[in-house]
């Protein structure tokens, strides 16, 4: 207890930087995956190799995936856009599949409807197919969200900081608190986001209301994070 | 030339360790999806057959995915980790099944354990694999970051090789590793492929093949009936 009272200034310096790492791999997986899912939905030849590609993104353990990119890019190993650029990509490997999902849950039915109503194109797919596959695509995106904020604890192990530092540091000197108050707060920034997600989610889409568990069930089948 | 470096570095006498590490890694991997497959199958099948218990397993599994694998690097942390991709595939395999199929099997006189054991576990069996694929993903990545403590498996050497700098090593196991968890995904999606029973492979034979990952159903919607 006394480490965590004399550290506080440490504790939310890191929690805010945490946070601030989150947020962009987060926004950035969701505008990425958004075209690649409906790319994968609509045609036969793409929907194979994207789901396949990203199955393979997926597959790359996340400190291998840290190393890997500085070396095809070229990019410090040490920086805020290796660890950026790498969640992105697991976020656009789980967001894209859920996206996928999404268009596939609107009802052919709804979209002829929006044909013969004169939709086409673009504007069909803001007017009537997102939002209709918004639930999917919440419930896809509450995944990344908590994903994302958990795997940053990773990039201390290259030099990142992040709240993963109370975990090496609190390893290395044997503080169970301070350990222990990394998993908490990790664990509190991402309910603190998948809530905020839902509350966006209830305001954007004010018909699900009424139907949020159902949206909420379609979490379980998702691929866990690595 | 990061990567001839690393090529370089895995095929010099310096790497001889690395079939070893590979062993050991596929053992923790092994040995971590054995045993929270002993604890999550049972759990997973009680909630999918008796239904009880299913807003806490889905709760359960946000809360999971939030977990840090670093701050809990121990065995316990694989345990936890993967228990809950294993329990999701066991409780959505029952799930996915048909009513109307176990209806029939309780028509039939099938008692519970029956239905469970000869209708329920085999048409469910696919994506308890998927379950298992997802969880084995996992346990190589987490067991990665379990050698800060161990050093034990293909993690040592990359972060034994962090602090002094040494690209070749590192990226010559990350590549080794990734290779790893690529193989063994393939392996798990061969069994996943094998796990469809006999009679729902000929049933689907001819006609397109479907997806063995649950989509989501209607009522996942918006258009779908609110009622759950």
């Amino acid at each position: 207890m006394n480490w965590i009272v004399n550290n506080t200034g440490l504790i939310v310096e890191l929690t805010l930087l945490h946070l601030r790492l989150s947020i962009l791999p987060i926004v950035l997986g969701f505008l990425i995956a958004i075209p690649l899912g409906w790319l994968a939905w609509r045609y036969r030849l793409t929907k194979g190799i994207l789901l396949t590609v990203v199955s393979v993104l997926y597959t790359v353990p996340s400190l291998a995936l840290l190393i890997l990119l500085p070396g095809i890019v070229g990019y410090p190993l040490i920086s805020n856009t290796n660890l950026t650029v790498a969640l992105t990509i697991y976020a656009v490997a789980l967001m894209t599949r859920s996206a996928a999902d999404g268009f596939a849950a609107v009802d052919q039915d709804v979209r002829q409807s929006a044909t013969a109503l004169g939709y086409s194109g673009l504007g069909r797919f803001f007017a009537v197919e997102f939002p209709l596959a918004g639930p999917v695509l919440l419930a896809g995106l509450r995944v990344v969200a908590v994903s994302t904020v958990s795997l940053i604890t990773v990039g201390v192990l290259v030099g990142i900081q992040s709240l993963g530092y109370l975990f090496t540091n609190g390893l290395q000197r044997f503080i169970f608190a301070e350990i222990l108050t990394g998993i908490v707060m990790v664990v509190l920034i991402a309910l603190v986001l998948d809530r905020l997600l839902v509350l966006i989610g209830r305001v954007l889409m004010p018909w699900t209301r009424t139907g949020t568990r159902a949206a909420r069930r379609v979490q379980l089948t998702v691929p866990a994070a690595g | 030339m990061l990567f001839a470096d690393a090529f370089a570095w895995l095929f010099s006498p310096d790497a001889a360790g690395i079939p070893v590490r590979i062993v050991q890694h596929l053992a923790y991997t092994l040995i971590a999806l054995g045993v929270s497959s002993a604890i999550a199958i049972p759990i997973g099948y009680w909630i999918g057959h008796t239904g009880r218990g299913r807003d806490i397993a889905v709760g359960l599994s946000g809360a999971a995915r939030a977990l840090p694998s670093l701050g809990l690097i121990t065995i316990l942390a694989l345990l936890v980790s993967t228990r809950q991709a294993i329990l999701a595939g066991a409780y959505s395999g029952l799930q996915s099944i048909d009513r109307r199929t176990i209806d029939a099997a309780r028509a039939q006189g099938m008692t519970e354990w029956q239905i469970l054991r000869q209708v329920e576990i085999p048409l469910g069996l696919p994506l308890l694999v998927g379950g298992l694929r997802n969880a084995a993903l996992q346990v190589v990545a987490t067991a990665t970051l379990a050698a800060y403590i161990t050093l034990g498996g293909l993690g040592g050497p990359i972060l034994a090789a962090i602090p002094n700098r040494r690209f070749d090593i590192m990226l010559g196991t990350s590549l080794v590793l990734i290779l790893l968890a690529i193989a063994l995904d393939a392996v798990f999606a061969l069994l996943e492929r094998v796990a469809v029973p006999k009679g729902v492979a000929l049933q689907r034979r001819g006609a397109r093949p479907q997806r063995l990952r649950p989509r989501p159903t209607r009522s996942g919607t918006a258009v779908g009936s609110p009622t759950t």
